[in-house]
């Protein structure tokens, strides 16, 4: 019997799609057998990402309603050994799901996977409720500003009272130099205020956006420091103690050059 | 760090946020606040007559902090008070 974890963010934009591949991904490369399931019904993209747009056949909105069987839909990633998506309905929305449903449709996928990691859509209405249902554990990302934190802290509160007992944290798209300059709050002043766990710190990196232009995890390419992040984040969850990365290191030769010299 | 900035924005964001959230979290348990002006009432009850149905509390901002601030109208003092220390006692 595997374990079910939701991503989730209240604010659209922040990175949730990309955590869940990247750690789907990391966590297969680490023997595991992990399926993505999308929970974005209407606006799916966790397809793209991953590059398995072109072979979705059936979706999650066809397994729930009994037009195939949750085999059929699942797409499984070649790259790397044990890892499946199970893409969301295009052309749906939110509301053709129940919360029952989704949480009927995790506790199978448990027993065939170690782990199931949910995709929640940005909100917190029926996509939220229907993406969190079938969850044993959460886990909240956010970017460091003040609009994403807030969100942030709103659906942790909604998590604790639909009785998540510790979600933790992901704090994304951290920018060193900006942190350095004071013209970004720094991990300590968001865990400060949300008072949660921390489970990762994402640094910001081109090398996702090349990543996501091809559909290619980031945890594939050795050199993304956002790859790193993600693959930390992976034995994190699987219990490991994994040191945080040296945000310093992140900024390159030529970034610490110019710290020494004074340049900044 | 320039000389010449004047706040750094990153602490101007912690700041804020820590004022909204408060704001934030209050406002999604109205019951919470309630409650506390219920107690309020009935500790203050203990030494002075107050006029239950007039009282307001709200939050407010005092110097960019986040206050509390309590409205609440006395009718009388009750003479028990001064004289009365097992009361007080009790309360404490």
């Amino acid at each position: 019997m595997g374990q079910s974890l939701v991503i989730t963010s209240g604010k659209g934009g922040v990175g949730k799609t990309t955590a869940t591949a990247n750690i789907g991904a990391a966590l297969a490369m680490l023997n595991q057998k992990v399926v993505l399931v999308d929970a974005d019904i209407g606006l799916r993209n966790l397809d793209v990402v991953m590059g398995l747009e072109n072979r979705i056949v059936y979706d999650l909105v066809d397994v729930v309603e009994g037009f195939c069987k949750l085999k059929q839909a699942l797409i499984k990633d070649k790259r790397v050994e044990g890892l499946y998506l199970l893409p969301a309905a295009q052309t749906r929305d939110k509301t053709a799901v129940t919360p029952e449903q989704m949480k009927n449709l995790v506790g199978q996928l448990k027993e065939e996977f170690d782990y199931v990691i949910v995709d929640c859509p940005a909100g917190i209405e029926q996509g939220f409720r229907n993406a969190v249902a079938g969850a044993d554990r959460a886990i909240v990302i956010t970017t460091p500003d003040v609009s994403s934190v807030r969100d942030a802290d709103r659906v942790i509160g909604l998590l604790e009272s639909s009785g998540f007992e510790r979600p933790v944290l992901i704090v994304n798209r951290i920018k060193p130099k900006m942190v350095d300059r004071g013209d970004m709050m720094d991990i300590g002043d968001i865990l400060d205020v949300l008072a949660i766990e921390l489970i990762g710190v994402v640094p910001e990196d081109e090398s996702i956006l090349v990543s996501t232009n091809r559909g290619e995890p980031a945890v594939f390419d050795g050199s993304s420091r956002a790859g790193q992040a993600f693959r930390n984040i992976a034995r994190r969850l699987r219990g490991e103690e994994v040191p945080f990365m040296n945000l310093a290191e992140v900024q390159g030769l030529w970034g610490r050059l110019r710290k020494l010299v004074g340049l900044e | 760090m320039s000389p010449f900035r004047r706040s750094n924005s990153g602490d101007v964001a912690r700041e804020r946020l820590r004022v909204v959230l408060m704001q934030d979290r209050i406002s999604l348990a109205p019951h919470l606040m309630e409650r506390m002006k219920e107690d309020l009432v009935d500790v203050i009850s203990r030494y002075v007559d107050v006029d239950r149905g007039k009282i307001e509390v709200q939050w407010r901002r005092a110097d960019g902090e986040p206050a509390l601030v309590a409205n609440i109208p006395v009718r009388s003092v009750k003479r028990s008070v001064a004289s009365n220390d097992r009361a007080s006692e009790r309360v404490l």
